[in-house]
């Protein structure tokens, strides 16, 4: 009992120290090196995913079936989805179609 | 050396790694003859007999990049137009192969037209790069949908020589090449039918027709079935823009060539994480920017490719 409530304690500390950070993180979709990372975003419905162009060349965001498009995204320009409804969402670069991931809605 | 004298493919692949300052590509019969342009600016008269000038081919001029790998493409497309308005004789028409811009913006598409403007050939023909329809196409054709009625893709004839403007930067599939898709490849076999296979044909796109590297997406997944209506035809150029450094081809009676951009060069297939700009030692950047010019003799039918420098 006592451990459980010390790992209790240390995880909620974890989460307060890193709330801000992980809060963004969670919901951002970097680019870098010709890849989306992470490749396959997690979130739930309602939830605004933000892209960050980090490459030195331009990148789109646009998805398979239409549900969103970027405008071209030069370096460290970015560009901000919410999602609505639950499904999975799969989408690629325009301009370099070998770039594919996925965002799943819950 | 000139292997002008001595056609022989194996020659000709020699000659082809010559690269650098500019290449002079000729096609007779299926073969490509390549001899050094520096040792063609010696001998005089022998260029100009290689065939009529017929039009020049400008590609990726990307108006809008500002980094470290060319700081002002404004500048270099303004010395590639120079470069075509000196040439000895007067193409009759420009082929301007994609990516005009670098971020479908129509500021940049507009800085771009003056620039063009200044070219003593007043027929320009402009197939759009992904760069140019991030947008997914609506400003590019708004300019220069026209000829094609908004569908980019079209065909004219000139001196003789059909041309074909094909589209295949949209509708990308993910993870995929570049794609024509069912209505274009439609349209070709209609386009096609009925033509002469003595007509000489020039064939322009984007993104390279034949599979350079997979991996990078330089390729187009669907070309296969143009080819296949394109075999016939006794002289096929295909021109395209694309990976920024000059590759060619030859296969049949089919001529494969890509052409330097006018803006910053790119990494060999395969080097680094991707196809982006490449920073060079800015002493070597003008050799690596240019333009292709193409010429047809009549007798018999041959074209002949000159790329040129900026150098």
């Amino acid at each position: 009992m006592i451990l459980r409530t010390t790992m209790a304690a240390l995880f909620a500390g974890a989460i307060l120290l890193s709330a801000p950070a992980m809060a963004d993180d969670a919901n951002t979709v970097t680019i870098k090196n010709f890849d989306f990372a992470p490749m396959a975003l997690t979130v739930s419905a309602g939830t605004s995913v933000t892209w960050h162009n980090l490459d030195g060349e331009p990148h789109t965001v646009v998805s398979v079936d239409g549900v969103f498009r970027s405008a071209a995204l030069d370096s460290g320009e970015s560009f901000a989805f919410k999602f609505t409804k639950p499904g999975v969402f799969k989408y690629v670069c325009s301009i370099h179609p070998k770039m594919v991931a996925t965002v799943t809605v819950k | 050396m000139t292997i002008l004298e001595n056609p022989s493919r194996r020659g000709a692949l020699k000659c082809l790694a010559y690269g650098g300052a500019g290449t002079l590509f000729t096609l007779t019969g299926g073969i490509v003859l390549a001899t050094d342009l520096a040792q063609a600016a010696t001998r005089k008269g022998q260029h100009a007999n290689l065939g009529t000038p017929l039009f020049v081919q400008i590609s990726d001029s990307h108006i809008g990049f500002a980094k470290d790998a060319n700081p002002d493409v404004a500048a270099t497309l303004k010395q590639s137009v120079a470069l075509v308005n000196g040439l000895p004789r007067k193409p009759a028409l420009i082929l301007h192969t994609g990516d005009v811009t670098q971020l479908t913006k129509p500021a940049e598409f507009d800085m771009a037209a003056q620039i063009l403007s200044d070219l003593a050939v007043s027929e320009l023909h402009t197939v759009p790069g992904e760069h140019d329809v991030t947008d997914g196409g609506a400003v590019f054709m708004e300019r220069f949908g026209k000829p094609s009625n908004n569908r980019g893709y079209y065909s004219f004839d000139s001196q003789g020589v059909h041309f074909i403007a094909l589209i295949n930067v949209l509708n990308f599939k993910p993870g995929g090449l570049g794609i024509l898709g069912d209505d274009q490849l439609a349209w070709l076999k209609d386009d096609l039918s009925g033509r002469p296979s003595s007509q000489p044909i020039v064939v322009f796109a984007h993104m390279p027709l034949w599979t350079i590297y997979e991996p990078w997406g330089w390729g187009t997944g669907d070309a296969e079935q143009a080819f296949a209506l394109l075999r016939r035809f006794g002289s096929v150029t295909v021109l395209n823009g694309h990976i920024h450094q000059i590759v060619s081809k030859v296969e049949g009676n089919i001529t494969f060539h890509t052409a330097r951009s006018t803006a910053f060069p790119q990494p060999t297939a395969g080097v680094g994480p991707g196809p982006g700009p490449l920073k060079v030692d800015a002493a070597l950047l003008p050799g690596m920017l240019g333009i292709t010019s193409i010429a047809y003799a009549r007798h018999p039918a041959a074209a002949t490719l000159t790329d040129t420098s900026l150098s």
